[in-house]
């Protein structure tokens, strides 16, 4: 019985849990000082995620990119490199998708449609590389080559699009083969229609992916090495500069998977967009939700994914608007981040519990 | 005289979780006094030092200034009552001029702005008037470990400190740049000022206290005055048991030359030359001892030879084979192995477990890495044989290695390093902060290895630690070996001149 | 010739672009300066334009006229500089790691204002169109040299505002002692400590100051460009302007410069299309200009910029 406590230990469960009910609390009273009724918007989100098969199973579909960024982050996180790059690796990711997708005809599935998960999966890893490479050969610091990049990927995939791909007198591409599609038929019809997709399967596995590579493999023991203390890694023989392209490289393919499937699975074309789509930084949210943790992310892309998914819920039920999610996400990731606050508040409920160097 | 102490300390004690720093310890400092606090590492000096300051806060105890009781909450407090504080890792930034570094906090104004003029001119009486040469506008990562303890002595002095504390503050000077500091000490003295200095180091105790403290476990053993102390007598109070100085070994029987090192040309981090034209030799057997300041190409030199950095001529050969240029990780295959100066920086990966960090080099050998995937295993199991043969303090090898002592940090690396079985063994700094219990150890593993027929490179700038422990000494100055002795046959004053660039041929002048 | 005159348009066009980087910078420069890592300039610069549409508009509501912009924009200083507390307690006093708490500051940037937005304009999405905004000026006689008068001395009092500032943070870092304290926070903040510097209260200020910065940066683009405030008014020039710091090398003139170079690059994009020839390159390219441009100036020739030592750890007086 002790063993099932220890694992509940306050770092692992208890704090997560209170920062996300506090959270809550917190957008609950913005919603009363903005005059709204926060319990019937609470109950309005929880009935949009859970009220029918069809708002369950987009929950889900929404849910899934943010899985795969949140894993892109946090990778580049463990090896001591912020990706804030996701963003770009997330388009490039949807542009070799499509290009594949439509382009190529007369292919079984079996072959076309791993060949343009594939596509995409390289191309966006390549572009995390290229992010990598510059930090590893030139010292340029990857918040600012990301930032660049993840522009230069809005306009070069909208090029792509608009020159080989365009669907004449629409803003998008071409619809790409039903040979290319990864969305899943049969259970899309039993859930109403909701676009389920291949890619949530891909997602949880790249969750372990995650993790075997990490803490199983001897790349992951020199990945993890260079993030906690590069001078050492470098002492002990390690190539810490090729460690960094591919520590980027890898990052890059998690995020473009969450691309490519939005593409395969979800809306079987890409539009010629004005803004990126947002799921790489929200990815950034999602790896700090989970610690950077594989089984941590995908509960934070969960939480994430589906309060936001319910916040459109919230406006049409209870005529809230649903930015105030995005208040309640930042207040549950300032609490996550400030431990300190969480247990200063708990201090009254932890009585004889007697800790070494609390606070 | 008869006049109350300047400062009086009275039963301060001090706890931390799970330990007494200071136990109720009384001290008495006499105007125009130097008064030796001594102590191991960890006996409670510092933190002594520190309440002084105004650091931390006496949990029980007063302290008295001049007969007045007094509270010190704030450095900023000490610093009025005329209390200053040397420290022993300076405080000084970096990027800033030493001008500016001296008038930070309390800077003179024209108006809105910093008058640097003023600034200069104060910063130049003040010199002047203590003989601490300094140059006032030069920034502190140009200027010599030297000229930096005397920046921060007149950053004392600039507040009008009368009461000034040393803390270890030899611990980076040559025996010429010692000298210069026993003279600018008795110099404060005349002026009027009082010192307290916090050392480990017995000789110049000897040479400059009035008054001996020493601390032990955080309780005072004695306070004795200098005419009645010596070495020995200090040695045996501060450690509680009878303690040797000479390290316990057999004369070395060197075989065939291990590593040679042959015209080693290499630049530093700013492309200036920091080798220049290495040449030595380590025999199978023998302990070479490389003598030096820091700051003079030892940190390049260990680079260079561990592939760490790029070498722009000359040749190293380990075994006969050559290594010049070679990348790190073949050079550790081919029998270098290498216990690094700073363990926290090169030597561990704190985050890491203490199982893990024991394959730091090896993790892709066959045995631990079977196409790509680690065997935690027998990974674990090395790290197990690992820590009980080298009695490593750890409650587990899962614990991560920021958790473990200094002490037992250094013995895992040296484990790490011994264990690899190498032709030659680098040692640099390798007692760096350890107590006399952990140096006992890592001495006797270095001659140990050396009696296995290994060769073994210390590099140190204890020149005591050199002395005992090496067979033969080579001096390093300004990127070359100036000098080469035997232990048994040298002076530490001839030893000092070479390590401040007099040859034992021609003089020069001293260090910076 | 003509050549001059566009030379002045690009240059003022540049100016218009590159005046909200520059307060952003600025305001980056100071918090980092100090020690503080601030992810939150998107943030704040959020904060601030919105803070500024509302004050200028409420202004104008009360028939303050020509008055207004200026209360939008010290709206906008307060507002953002109150948001930056968030950060400054979280990473300050908790010792929270910073960039998550840059992180939060985004996403409640984005969400806070939008939502009263709504609660203020009945639902709207965006704020009300504002009629008074700035509108450039002429700086007496240069203007009106021919030529090149127009470009290079007519511009918002916001730009000019902009300008002054780089020269008064310069001055205020290199030249006064709390310049000389903040920078000496950021470096070794134990050395700062002990003699006794009160290190928590000047990152505090610092990071104040940058709230009050980035706000006038976003108040910029409401107040000359567009008018108004919604969800996409400011769209990753924060993160633009952090690129300029960086690249700035933290110095206020350095990013002054990378600030103006990023301007210039938009402002080509735009001045190119003024070419026939640039009808044959694709516009998406012309887009990409200005990153592709940074990206390969970064590589080739700035070399490893040196952050302030002590950036982003935040300073425990325990650890001696």
């Amino acid at each position: 019985m002790n063993k099932v406590i220890r694992i509940f230990t306050w770092d692992s469960a208890v704090a997560p849990l209170v920062a996300i009910v506090l959270g809550l609390l917190f957008g609950a009273l913005v919603m009363l000082v903005g005059g709204y009724n926060p319990i019937a918007a609470y109950s309005a989100l929880f009935s949009r995620i859970f009220g029918n098969w069809y708002d369950f199973g987009e929950a889900v579909r929404e849910i899934t990119p943010l899985i795969l960024t949140g894993l892109s982050v946090a990778f580049a996180f463990r090896t001591g490199l912020f990706n804030i790059g996701a963003e770009g690796q997330f388009i490039m990711g949807m542009t070799g998708a499509t290009f594949i997708g439509v382009k190529l005809t007369g292919l079984p599935w079996i072959v076309h449609a791993p060949l343009a998960v594939l596509a995409g999966a390289l191309l966006a890893g390549l572009w995390g590389g290229i992010a990598g490479y510059l930090k590893a050969k030139r010292g340029v610091n990857e918040v600012i080559t990301t930032i660049m990049l993840n522009w230069i990927a809005l306009f070069l995939s909208n090029y792509i699009v608009n020159r080989f791909l365009l669907q004449p007198g629409q803003q998008r591409s071409y619809m790409i083969q039903d040979s290319a599609s990864m969305s899943i038929g049969w259970l899309s019809e039993l859930l109403d229609n909701a676009r389920v997709h291949w890619g949530t399967l891909v997602a949880i596995l790249a969750a372990v992916v995650f993790y075997i590579i990490l803490w199983k493999t001897r790349q992951g023991y020199e990945l993890r090495a260079v993030g906690h203390n590069v001078h050492a890694a470098q002492y002990a023989g390690m190539n810490v500069n090729r460690s960094i392209v591919k520590a980027m490289f890898i990052s890059g393919i998690f995020a473009g998977l969450a691309g490519v499937f939005e593409v395969l699975g979800v809306f079987h074309y890409q539009v010629v967009a004005a803004a990126s789509p947002g799921y790489g930084f929200d990815g950034v949210a999602v790896a700090l939700l989970g610690a950077n943790n594989p089984l941590g992310i995908v509960l934070g892309a969960s939480l994430f994914g589906g309060l936001t998914y319910g916040s459109a819920g919230m406006s049409f039920g209870a005529d809230v608007p649903p930015e105030i999610i995005r208040i309640v996400i930042g207040s549950v990731i300032f609490f996550v981040a400030t431990q300190g606050i969480v247990k200063w508040v708990l201090i009254p409920f932890y009585g004889k519990r007697k800790k070494e160097g609390a606070l | 005289m008869s006049a109350a102490p300047v400062v009086e300390l009275v039963n301060i004690t001090k706890r931390f979780p799970g330990i007494v720093a200071n136990d109720a310890i009384s001290l008495k400092l006499a105007q125009g006094e130097i008064h030796a606090l001594l102590g191991e590492n960890g006996a409670g000096k510092s933190t002594l030092m520190n309440i002084l300051f105004g650091l931390y806060q006496p949990d029980e105890g007063s302290i008295r200034l001049h007969g007045k009781e007094v509270s010190i909450d704030s450095p900023n407090r000490a610093i009025e009552l005329g209390i200053g504080m040397v420290h022993q890792h300076f405080k000084l930034v970096q990027p800033f001029t030493v001008a500016e570094n001296i008038i930070l906090g309390m800077e003179p104004k024209k108006g809105v702005r910093i008058d640097y003029r003023s600034a200069r001119d104060k910063v130049r009486r003040l010199s002047e008037q203590y003989g601490l040469r300094v140059d006032a506008d030069a920034r502190i990562e140009d200027i010599s470990v030297g000229m930096q303890q005397r920046v921060e002595i007149l950053k004392t002095l600039y507040r009008g400190a009368d009461i000034l504390i040393f803390d270890e503050p030899t611990a980076v000077l040559t025996p010429q740049e010692i000298s210069e500091l026993m003279v600018i000490m008795r110099n404060l003295v005349k002026e009027g000022k009082s010192i307290i200095l916090i050392t480990h180091k017995l000789k110049e105790i000897m040479e400059i206290a009035d008054t001996v403290t020493i601390i032990r476990r955080g309780k005072v053993v004695d306070t004795l005055a200098r005419e009645s102390a010596n070495p020995q007598l200090l040695a045996e109070k501060m450690v509680g048991r009878g303690v040797s100085f000479k390290v316990e070994k057999q004369a070395a029987s060197p075989g065939a030359p291990v590593l040679e090192v042959q015209g080693l040309t290499a630049r530093n981090h700013q492309g200036l030359a920091a080798l220049k034209g290495i040449n030595l030799t380590v025999r199978s057997g023998e302990i070479l001892g490389i003598a030096g300041v820091d700051g003079n190409g030892q940190s390049e030199l260990i680079e260079a030879l561990t592939g760490l950095r790029p070498v722009d001529g000359g040749k190293v050969l380990l075994g006969g084979k050559e290594i010049t240029g070679l990348t790190p990780r073949t050079i550790s295959e081919a029998g270098l192995s290498h216990i690094p100066e700073d363990r926290h920086k090169h030597g561990l990966v704190l985050d890491f477990t203490m199982s893990e960090n024991m394959v730091l080099e090896t993790y892709f050998h066959r045995e631990y890495n079977r196409r790509g995937l680690l065997n935690y295993e027998a990974i674990d199991r090395h790290a197990e044989a690992l820590i009980r043969k080298f009695d490593v303090r750890t409650p587990s090898i899962y614990n991560k290695a920021r958790s473990l002592s200094g002490g037992n940090q250094q013995k895992a690396i040296i484990a790490r390093e011994i264990d690899k079985n190498p032709q030659l063994l680098i040692a640099a700094q390798p007692t760096r902060g350890l107590d006399v219990g952990a140096i006992e150890f890592v001495h006797r593993q270095l001659i140990e290895q050396r009696d296995h027929g290994k060769a073994v490179l210390l590099i140190s700038f204890e020149l005591d630690e050199i002395i005992n422990v090496a067979d033969r000494i080579a001096v390093i100055y300004e990127g070359q070996i100036v000098g080469e002795v035997l232990p048994q046959e040298t002076t530490d004053r001839e030893i000092g001149l070479m390590m401040a660039g007099s040859g034992r041929t021609q003089g020069g002048d001293g260090g910076a | 010739m003509e050549a001059l005159t566009i030379l002045g348009q690009l240059f003022n066009t540049t100016l218009v672009f590159s005046t909200a980087l520059i307060f952003a910078a600025l305001g980056g420069i100071f918090s980092e300066r100090s020690g503080i890592v601030n992810i939150g300039i998107e943030g704040l610069m959020v904060s601030g334009a919105f803070a500024s549409a509302v004050g200028s508009y409420y202004a104008e509501q009360a028939d303050l006229g020509a008055l207004s912009p200026w209360i939008g924009l010290v709206t906008a200083a307060v507002f953002a500089l109150l948001f930056s507390l968030i950060h400054a307690v979280a990473t300050i006093t908790f010792k929270a790691d910073q960039v998550i708490s840059g992180v939060v500051i985004n996403f409640l940037a984005a969400g806070v204002t939008v939502y009263l937005v709504k609660i203020l304009f009945e639902g709207a999405g965006q704020t009300e169109t504002l009629n008074e905004v700035f509108s450039k000026w002429a700086i007496p006689g240069l203007a009106k040299i021919p030529l090149l008068g127009y470009g290079l001395f007519t511009a918002y009092p916001t730009t000019f505002l902009a300008l002054i500032l780089v020269a008064v943070s310069w001055y205020v870092l290199f030249k006064t002692p709390f310049g000389l304290r903040l920078r000496s926070v950021g470096e070794h903040p134990s050395a700062a400590d002990t003699v006794g510097i009160k290190v928590k209260r000047i990152r505090y200020i610092a990071v104040m100051i940058s709230g009050a910065l980035a706000g006038m940066g976003g108040a910029t683009i409401t107040l000359t460009t567009t008018s108004n405030f919604s969800h996409n008014t400011i769209s990753g020039q924060g993160f633009i302007a952090m690129a300029a710091m960086i690249f700035g090398k933290w110095h206020p003139a350095g990013a002054l410069g990378a600030a103006v170079f990023f301007g210039m690059a938009q402002a080509l994009n735009n001045f190119l299309q003024l070419f026939d020839f640039s009808k044959h390159i694709p516009q998406e390219f012309l887009y990409m200009l200005p990153y592709v441009l940074t990206i390969l100036v970064l590589a080739g020739a700035v070399g490893r910029a040196k952050a302030p030592s002590a950036l982003g750890e935040p300073y425990d007086p325990g650890k001696r």
